[in-house]
């Protein structure tokens, strides 16, 4: 088995959907999360990300307000999964629930020594 | 994942109360602003993390903790309630302060508080129902535009003309103590009873019932009945009515979602355990000298839901319970279903007298039950022709497309009858 990242971009809880529908949302969520993880292929279910942080670069070590992607290429969240290999992890992710509300699923392998 | 169905209408309720307490009534929009928030946070987190086993208590917390957030972040631009001002300035207070604020006996108080705050006398009763609906019920704009068959345009210009009565008042209303709480009280009780009526009779709605208004009446009733001084006789009796009513929705309707007429309702689909608290509560009613015109309603709701079937039902007291009623206050609607029940009693001919004889009857012109009943004992009297024509305007007045179903299904038996003879 081989770990995969996968990066949610875009497709947040927005202020314009209505609470029942970002319950809905939720329900999506966990069903499919909770199946991958009865399917042994959840390492770390991960963690939602603020919209908003600082980016530090350069030599200087600049701190600016960052990241100021577009909303849709944002990353909201991660989770790292097991799967043979990148062909599953994509066929994995699937059904997410995010494809509904136009946002995507970035699914980088991790480097294994 | 029961847990999490309405869970924002459950609790966006106590944590808008809680915070507008704490905020002060002229910063409604923030407490707002910051259940809103805190809920789709929550929401992120249970996305990966799952929900947890008592999402009610994160909700509250993560409510807690963005208005901590909030007030440190705004310290000098924020204006409180001034009774909680002091406290909620200095940092050594401020925490225990909102500790206190957001301990459940407070939080019960605080929606009592809102509850009695939005039924404002400055604000129509359409009005005080919406911002109900809104500030202790979770509805969204949109939820409240469908519960009324309002555009979104119209309930968002209602909700927000009301607000700002309520956010120029002086603060929220105290109850203990008010100079005009029993006038206040009636006012919550009536609203409670509309919003109640709203979601039974589902007279401007697509679906013939709305439970979820009921159910939520009844759960601001009950908060009325947890308190000593709003736990009179007439909320008691209003909430045996809720009770009593609430007991028969789910024999209301039919499989397409039609409306089935009282005689003809399975009375075993009837709730059990609802029947038994309202009989509890009209009995807990009966103390004092006031008679409400709830205690009658309940009264007249437990007549009909006791019987074992229409044909046994005890007319006569009805037609006196009606009397009662509108000796409390004149009603050409009551004065209808007394009709109704007197034609039980002496038949269609002297029905069709009653009806004729109403004091208001302009005021039904609209409202298509009357002719539907004008119809009904014309039928009942042989005489189909007119039957028609009442059912046509009957028609002709239907608010909705479940009335229009029930009346076209009277029409067509007025045709049958015709055929039979």
């Amino acid at each position: 088995m081989s770990e995969f990242l996968y990066l949610y971009r875009g497709g947040a809880n927005r202020a314009d959907r209505t609470p029942a529908e970002n319950e809905a949302s939720l329900k999506e969520w966990v069903t499919w999360l909770t199946d991958l993880g009865q399917k042994g292929h959840i390492k770390d279910p991960g963690q939602p990300l603020e919209d908003s942080g600082k980016v530090v670069s350069g030599k200087a070590k600049t701190i600016t307000d960052g990241p100021y992607a577009e909303a849709k290429d944002l990353i909201g969240g991660y989770t790292i999964v097991e799967a043979t290999d990148i062909e599953q992890a994509a066929q994995l992710a699937g059904g997410c629930p995010i494809f509904q509300i136009g946002g995507a699923v970035e699914i980088r392998p991790v480097i294994k020594m | 994942m029961d847990a999490s169905d309405h869970l924002y209408r459950r609790e966006a309720g106590r944590m808008v109360a809680t915070l507008t307490r704490i905020f002060g009534v002229h910063n409604i929009a923030l407490a707002e602003d910051v259940v809103h928030d805190a809920f789709c946070r929550a929401l992120e987190v249970w996305k990966f993390r799952g929900i947890p086993e008592n999402p009610s208590a994160w909700l509250m917390a993560s409510a807690k903790n963005r208005a901590l957030d909030v007030m440190r972040r705004e310290r000098t631009a924020l204006r409180y309630a001034p009774e909680l001002g002091r406290l909620l300035e200095s940092e050594w207070t401020l925490r225990p302060t909102l500790d206190e604020a957001f301990e459940p006996h407070a939080i019960k108080d605080d929606q009592l508080r809102m509850m009695f705050s939005c039924c404002n006398p400055r604000l129509t009763e359409n009005a005080q129902i919406a911002l109900i609906l809104q500030l202790l019920c979770g509805f969204s704009v949109r939820e409240v535009a469908a519960a009324y068959l309002i555009g979104y345009a119209a309930a968002e210009k209602r909700i927000g003309r009301a607000k700002k009565v309520l956010a120029a008042s002086e603060g929220l209303f105290e109850i203990a103590g008010a100079a005009d709480f029993t006038a206040r009280l009636a006012a919550v009780q009536r609203a409670l009873y509309l919003l109640f009526n709203e979601g039974y009779h589902g007279s401007s709605s697509e679906s013939p019932v709305r439970t979820d208004l009921c159910r939520e009446a009844m759960r601001l009733a009950s908060l009325l009945l947890a308190h000593p001084l709003a736990a009179t006789p007439a909320t008691r009796a209003l909430y045996a009515l809720m009770c009593f009513n609430a007991a028969r929705l789910t024999g209301r309707v039919d499989a397409l979602g039609d409306l089935i007429p009282l005689a003809d309702q399975d009375r075993s689909l009837w709730d059990r355990r609802l029947i038994d608290e309202g009989e509890r509560y009209i009995n807990l009613a009966a103390t004092g000298a006031e008679v409400s015109e709830y205690h009658i309603e309940a009264a007249l709701a437990a007549m009909h839901t006791c019987a074992p079937s229409a044909a046994e039902t005890n007319w006569a007291e009805i037609v006196e319970l009606y009397d009662a009623l509108l000796r409390l206050r004149s009603s050409p609607v009551v004065e209808l279903n007394r009709a109704i029940a007197i034609a039980q009693i002496d038949g269609p001919e002297r029905g069709l007298a009653e009806l004729r004889a109403i004091s208001d009857s302009e005021k039904l012109a609209s409202y298509p039950f009357y002719a539907a009943a004008l119809g009904d004992f014309e039928l009942r009297c042989g005489r189909g022709e007119y039957a028609r024509e009442h059912f046509q305007s009957a028609l002709s007045l239907a608010r909705n497309p479940m009335e229009r179903r029930f009346l076209e299904r009277r029409l067509a038996a007025c045709s049958a009858a015709a055929e039979a003879g």
